[in-house]
């Protein structure tokens, strides 16, 4: 088929939103756009893990990262961020029932686990940069805590986040917009998981080999 | 306390720096003490700083990209100078680190600051007019883009008095954009202020993309938008894809200034290759955010002033899409001479040599449209049919560029520098001057000045090529770019040739001031009653110039492309027509929101502490964005509501004035 066939085969009925029928209602609108905006953030991490790539190998003489990374803790970690999207998800879930009740239990176990993760990570860090490897030694570390680092800035604002939500839905109940923001928020929680198991295959199991 | 602030920032020694500081702080001062006096304080408020309206954000953005290229053009016409009298002995008047920062601030200025709101702007303005639609996805974020901007603006301005600007060039290519080569706050200024700048121009293609994809009047169908709706979705598809990039790398410029990281030093295992290929990553694409929407412009401009129908229409849709895509695979064209070796250089010269088939597809689409056509000479067609030819000399030259072996030798030369002028003056400017013309009436109720507006075109048209075919010309002989001293005295006839082209283009600009002038003088003459001066032939001219808050009273119904020149010709009810009244439905519409102003002025202050070292101050404003963010979260009813006796009334009000 040509290209031209194919544009006029387009399916040209109007559901709102889609093919024409008018605006979308607001609920699809914020939705849609919090995913154009993840998509942008998932570019910008593109760019720090194309820089890793190319320094991953400069260490100026200093510490590889098989002498740095220890998998026991990045597997606890990961451990950590995955089951805290599945109770992301459950909480999520809970609010689309109304159920604050169990909105709030499952939000309070996310955030245990997403602060489990800093904890480790910080430890990590703290640890590294205590042995002298720091993010000024080598260009390889500057990427690593760049990295890994902008990963973690992202999991302490989904934090911060995931606290006023809390907040919202204490004070004004699951209304409309406060679920249009929950499911912004789920979707940016769930989005730094991808984020993540890139960095654990680029950065710990590449790295440690 | 204020971390490296101290008097010596103040650039004292530095007549030319100082005395301009303190013209334009003479001039700001002035222009607030007048809104003081006169009053207007509370209406600017009201109506222009707070508002959410696309419309007026879109005017405010290109008043700012005016602003801006009084200043970049400034600068443009001290280097010219420079140029043309420092030869052999002479050393002309700017010192070697003065040019050097006047040429970093004018590529900085022009792309960023003027190109860029110019584009945003008018997309602003136009895009969801054409959709039929009243707002865009997300008022009160496109009104914290525009101040983003504007404080942006402020910030990378503040340089001209405290501190310096970067002697960096405008792309800040590192090891010398590093703190061991930069000591001084000029990179910190670029950085943070395009740090600033990004974000909003980020959060605005987020949202135009939305706008595009979401919200689009019944009947909307893809393939019934608008040609500028196209190329609008293209370019704020790019800037989606592109702009990250750049946020990424000057993240890792600041940790390496900042911090003392190692991503582009010279020790260390740094590689400044790398920041080379990030940042024309982004660059790239960035030239096609600039240069689609203005294709955009021309296609509407030609289309209504030929009378007829866009020729080939979907082909000019493919085009839009392919550049989009081809914009990605061709950045490694701005540095063949990086030495990645035949293979790769053959790659990308053949990608950047292939862009050239969509973009004649295009020319020549203009070209039939205008063929057989009733071409009506306005200056909004006048300017495309400048705009058509420069460009496709400037085209041919970037496919002379994109030849690997050619490039080698005309590598940062004057011809390069003619090269970018060629198709961005030729194109992005031309576009910007024939959409300020088409689209002026819909914005303020009266047509500009004819007259005055082909002073302004010619000036400019002439003195582009005065100023600009020697630049080939020294480039073919030899010359480097960002020269602040003339070895070769051969070269400076043609120099002068070219600082003649600039002071006509100065004409030109002049000449644009006095047509603003004398159509606000003679406006009650060249008012447009019925909303559509120009038999427009999309749905921006079904309502009244200027439109209502809410643009459409009745969304209306899209049944072809062109959907106005439907309407019309079928002789169908839409905003101006008289006769029966349609059944109104109330409106609800985003209230004003000061929460864009609020933020950037604590990004204001954040970014010039984060520049000086103001650690305290820097938290301090960044704590405050904060709490911003979080009160304006916690808001409810920022939604007002026209109920529809209202409406009905001011729509009669204004159906009363047309006829």
């Amino acid at each position: 088929m040509t290209i031209a066939a194919t544009i006029d085969a387009a399916p040209t009925e109007l559901v709102p939103g889609r093919g024409g029928g008018g605006p979308a209602p607001t609920r699809i609108v914020v939705a849609y756009g919090f995913w154009i905006f993840l998509l942008s953030d998932f570019i910008m991490f593109s760019g720090l893990f194309a820089a890793y790539a190319v320094l991953s190998s400069n260490t100026a003489g200093g510490p590889t990262g098989r002498d740095l990374f220890n998998l026991h803790n990045v597997f606890i970690e990961t451990m950590c961020l995955l089951v805290s999207s599945y109770t992301c998800g459950l909480g999520a879930f809970s609010a689309e029932r109304r159920r604050p009740d169990l909105f709030f239990v499952f939000a309070a176990l996310t955030f245990v686990l997403g602060a489990a993760f800093l904890f480790i990570e910080i430890r990590e860090f703290a640890g590294m940069v205590g042995a002298g490897a720091g993010p000024s030694r080598s260009a390889f570390l500057s990427a690593f805590f760049t990295l890994v680092g902008m990963h973690g800035a992202h999991v302490t604002s989904g934090l911060l986040w995931l606290a006023y939500m809390a907040a919202q839905v204490a004070g004004k109940g699951l209304r409309p917009n406060v679920l249009r923001r929950l499911v912004c928020w789920s979707l940016f929680w769930h989005a730094l998981d991808i984020i993540w198991i890139g960095v654990i295959t680029m950065v710990y199991l590449m790295g440690a080999r | 306390m204020l971390g490296r602030l101290t008097w010596s920032a103040i650039p004292f020694g530095e007549p030319i720096a100082l005395y301009t500081g303190v013209v334009v702080i003479v001039v700001i001062l002035a222009v607030l003490g007048l809104i003081t006096v006169k009053g207007w304080w509370p209406y600017l408020w009201r109506e222009w700083i707070t508002s959410v309206d696309h419309k007026r954000i879109g005017v405010m953005y290109f008043v700012l990209g005016l602003i801006m290229l009084l200043r970049g053009f400034a600068d443009a016409i001290m280097m010219r100078s420079q140029q043309a009298i420092a030869v052999g002995n002479a050393q002309g008047y700017l010192p070697p680190d003065h040019y050097d920062q006047i040429f970093s601030a004018h590529g900085t200025i022009m792309i960023f600051f003027v190109a860029m709101p110019f584009v945003i702007g008018l997309i602003n303005f136009v895009m969801p007019l054409q959709l039929g639609v009243r707002d865009v996805a997300f008022p009160v974020l496109n009104s914290v883009s525009f101040w983003l901007t504007a404080a942006a603006v402020l910030l990378i301005n503040v340089s001209l008095v405290v501190g310096n600007f970067g002697r960096i060039g405008w792309m800040g290519y590192p090891p010398l954009s590093e703190l061991a080569y930069s000591p001084d706050v000029g990179p910190d200024y670029y950085l943070w202020s395009l740090q600033i700048s990004g974000i909003g121009t980020l959060l605005t293609g987020v949202n135009f993309v939305t706008t595009i994809l979401k919200l689009r009047a019944p009947g909307m169908l893809y393939f019934r938008m608008p040609v500028f709706c196209w190329t609008a979705l293209a370019a704020s598809m790019l800037i989606v894809a592109a702009f990250p990039i750049l946020t990424a790398t000057f993240v890792m410029l600041l940790l390496d200034r900042y911090l003392g990281m190692h991503f582009f030093t010279n020790d260390a295992g740094g590689n400044q290759m790398m920041y080379v290929n990030l940042f024309w990553a982004w660059g790239h694409p960035e030239v096609y955010i600039l240069i689609l929407p203005m294709f955009g412009v021309f296609s509407e401009v030609i289309a209504t002033f030929s009378g007829k129908a866009l020729f080939s229409y979907r082909s000019m849709v493919l085009a839009t899409l392919a550049i989009c895509v081809l914009s990605f695979m061709v950045w490694l064209h701005h540095f063949f001479t990086m030495g990645a070796g035949a293979d790769v250089n053959a790659f990308f010269g053949i990608m950047s040599a292939i862009i050239a088939v969509p973009t004649g597809v295009k020319v020549f689409n203009w070209l039939f449209t205008l063929f057989r056509g009733r071409v009506v000479y306005r200056m909004p067609v006048i300017w495309a049919i400048g705009f058509m030819v420069t460009f496709v000399i400037g085209g041919m030259t970037g496919v002379l560029l994109a030849v690997p072996p050619n490039d080698f030798i005309l590598h940062n030369s004057t011809f390069l520098v003619a090269h970018f002028h060629n198709v961005i003056i030729g194109g992005v400017v031309f576009g910007a001057m024939a959409a300020y013309n088409y689209w002026f009436p819909k914005a303020f109720g009266f047509t500009l000045d004819e007259r005055w507006g082909k002073v302004s075109f010619f000036c400019w048209l002439i003195g582009f090529y005065l100023a600009f075919v020697p630049l080939y010309v020294l480039g073919l002989m030899g010359m480097t770019r960002r020269l602040q001293h003339i070895p070769d005295p051969s070269w400076q006839p043609l120099l002068l040739v070219a600082e003649a082209g600039a002071i006509i283009i100065l004409g030109g600009i002049l000449a644009q001031v006095v047509q603003l002038y004398v159509s606000i003088r003679t406006r009650e003459q060249r008012r447009d009653l019925t909303g559509d001066p120009w038999n427009g032939r999309t749905l921006e001219w079904a309502t009244s110039s200027p439109p209502p808050a809410y643009n459409f009273a009745v969304l209306p119904r899209v049944e072809t492309i062109d959907a106005f020149w439907e309407m019309k010709r079928k002789g169908l009810p839409h905003n101006q027509s008289p006769g029966a009244e349609p059944a109104y439905e109330p409106i609800e519409l985003p209230r004003n929101s000061a929460i864009g102003f609020i933020i950037a002025f604590f990004a204001v202050i954040a970014g010039f502490a984060a520049i000086w070292h103001i650690w305290w101050l820097v938290l301090s404003g960044l704590l405050a964005i904060a709490v911003t963010i979080l009160v304006f979260g916690w808001s409810e009813n920022r939604e007002r509501e026209i109920p529809a006796a209202e409406l009905a009334r001011m729509e009669r009000l204004s159906l009363g004035r047309s006829r």
